[in-house]
């Protein structure tokens, strides 16, 4: 992989000059690991450690008096009231409402209903414009191209009225609708793949005496599952990860999803110093589904994202 | 006469028939994209001539709207505030976007050197950071940044350097702003870089060599320019996103210390939940941001030249 050095079939002992170069490479991948993982541990450092300890060691590498409770706190297993009765809660902790189950609840019916509708629907639509001939389908195609352009802040802002007029504020569906039917670029990504699909399949078919919705669900679908996988993950990510947009709508806690409960709990912390045994407790079980897309995705990942450099 | 009457008869049926599956046919695509040409027309289409038409209206959502034409521009315009913004979000552009192009750069050409198995491993785990919301990014590092008790300031401190205030002064926040987002952001971008990198043929470069050109210079001739038609989508698309920040300084500074990071979205927001809701103004300042963001993005596309590719040159 290394590129060839002219000075290589001169040197006597290219054995030497090689590796010397490898090692700074691989002292700089080391770093660029450290700087990208141990943030991650200091989460869980932090979120092991006793609320008061943290504010006491605040250079351990290690859980200071490792406990689980900053996690039953969050995650609403043990009562704060219990543990003010018990004289255990500081001035270091917040009492603010931390149900991270519900939470984490609303979180998965939020991006799951998106991730559903959104991959159906735009694939649908990205096989008409790919297969189907119809009048106007091309001028459709572009002014839903144009759309890629709009930044997300134009758009939200008219939604929100929308969503309030429909008396949606604080509802699954107001958080939902907007992204739930279609997004420009899953139209297009999934556009692609269509278009690259031999039609020789999809004519014996008609032959056969199959219909277009056959042709679509049968042959045509299965035939681009890994792409239509990889959607499904990267709209599942960004929803998961949308904040403003639930911020603006979804404040209500019966529907608050993970992202909007840690910015108000940040909010809500006591005067000056944050809760950080419990925030990091928070963050540690928002991370859980990054985690997991992470070990059993991650190269469908990085694949998408280096394809869509070439679009 | 009569053979060649059924003939055209049957073409006629024929004929009819195909149109009718034509039409069939056109109907079922029809149907195929409306879900989305609702979801289009409904959530793209009307808010954004919505969001124009809502900039020309004194309206605060709770009594009736008032047709005030410009008015809201010229008050914005006049709007110390919003120019502080806007200039806030430049000062973030311009510390987040070459700081980031350049590591990921150097990260993927230092991928490059690598096996393909540690080099695919290595693409997995920087892609992480990305995987997390801003929000969670952010509340790590705010905890990390503290000024008093923050773990920087600890190693800071345990080699013997001054501690830093990061988010908590008006100098420093903004690049702080920069820093967390550079740290989610750049595995992604050393990506993209990277996938660009595959694409340059091995043979340029053993040319190269072999008229006695060293690995900078290889880097300069060879690299850099083939690297292009990836750095402009890596720059318009990042570009675009930071102009746009904002649930990173939404959860740790709220647009302080003194609106040293109050971006033009976070201005965008305050109209319209803080003090008095003014939907006119949150609008227009929204429409003003389109318009730069198009501006903007004309302008990288002429100067980067985007259309062009450089492979021809060399081969």
């Amino acid at each position: 992989m290394t590129t060839t050095h002219p000075d290589e079939s001169i040197q006597k002992s290219p054995k030497i000059q090689v590796p010397s170069g490898m090692i700074l490479s691989y002292l700089v991948l080391m770093v660029l690991l450290f700087i990208t993982l141990f943030p991650l541990w200091w989460v869980i450092r932090t979120a092991l450690t006793a609320p008061s300890s943290v504010f006491s060691h605040t250079s351990s590498l290690m859980p200071v008096h490792p406990m689980t409770q900053n996690f039953e706190r969050v995650l609403g297993l043990i009562d704060t009231e219990d543990l003010i009765g018990e004289g255990v809660v500081t001035s270091y902790m917040s009492t603010a409402t931390l149900d991270f189950w519900v939470f984490l609840r609303n979180s998965f019916i939020v991006s799951g209903s998106i991730t559903l509708g959104q991959t159906l629907f735009s694939s649908m639509a990205a096989y008409a414009f790919a297969r189907i001939r119809f009048p106007l389908r091309d001028k459709i195609f572009f002014v839903y191209l144009t759309g890629l352009m709009i930044p997300g802040i134009v758009l939200f802002i008219p939604n929100f009225v929308f969503i309030r007029q429909l008396g949606w504020i604080g509802t699954y569906q107001g958080i939902i609708a907007p992204t739930f039917l279609m997004t420009p670029f899953a139209v297009f990504f999934m556009r692609q793949f269509f278009l690259g699909l031999n039609k020789d399949l999809e004519e014996a078919a008609t032959i056969d005496g199959a219909s277009r919705i056959g042709l679509f669900w049968r042959i045509a679908l299965p035939l681009v599952k890994g792409p239509l996988l990889t959607l499904a993950i990267l709209t599942f990510i960004g929803s998961w990860n949308e904040y403003l947009w639930p911020l603006l709508v979804g404040r209500d806690e019966d529907v608050r999803v993970l992202t909007v409960a840690l910015g108000i709990f940040r909010e809500q912390t006591p005067q000056g110093a944050p809760d950080w045994a419990g925030l990091m407790a928070g963050t540690a079980v928002s991370i859980v589904p990054a985690i997991i897309i992470f070990i059993f995705f991650g190269r469908k990942v990085v694949d998408s994202i280096q394809f869509s450099g070439f679009k | 006469m009569s053979a060649n009457y059924t003939h055209i008869k049957s073409r006629f049926i024929l004929s009819k028939w195909m149109n009718q599956l034509l039409n069939k046919e056109a109907l079922i695509g029809y149907l195929f994209i409306l879900p989305s040409l609702i979801g289009f027309a409904i959530f793209f289409a009307y808010p954004a001539a919505r969001a124009v038409y809502i900039s020309f209206l004194d309206w605060n959502l709770l009594t009736e709207a008032r047709y005030v034409g410009l008015d809201n521009y010229r008050t914005l315009f006049d709007d110390k505030r919003f120019w502080d913004s806007l200039q806030v979000t430049v000062l973030y552009v311009a510390w987040n976007i070459p700081l980031q192009t350049v590591l990921a750069i150097f990260m993927a050409v230092m991928l490059e050197r690598f096996s393909t198995t540690v080099s695919s491993i290595m693409r997995g785990i920087m892609i992480l950071p990305w995987l997390m919301p801003n929000v969670v990014v952010a509340l790590l590092w705010l905890w990390i940044l503290d000024p008093s008790i923050g773990l920087m300031n600890e190693f800071l401190k345990a080699v013997g350097m001054d501690r830093q205030p990061f988010m908590g002064s008006p100098d420093q926040a903004i690049q702080s702003m920069a820093g967390i987002n550079i740290w989610r952001h750049v595995g992604y971008t050393s990506i993209l870089v990277f996938a660009g990198l595959k694409t340059i043929p091995r043979s340029l470069y053993e040319a190269a060599a072999i008229d006695g050109a060293g690995e900078l210079m290889q880097f300069r001739k060879i690299t850099l320019p083939l690297l292009r038609p990836v750095l402009v989508f890596v720059l318009v698309t990042s570009v675009i996103g930071s102009f746009q920040v904002f649930d990173t300084i939404a959860v740790t500074t709220g647009g302080g210390p003194a609106g040293s990071t109050r971006v033009i979205i976070y201005y965008i927001y305050q109209q319209v939940f803080e003090r008095r809701i003014k939907m006119g103004m949150a609008t227009a300042a929204s429409v003003v941001l389109f318009s730069i963001l198009i501006t903007v993005t004309i302008i990288q596309m002429r100067l980067l030249r985007s259309g062009e590719s450089d492979v021809a040159d060399y081969q």
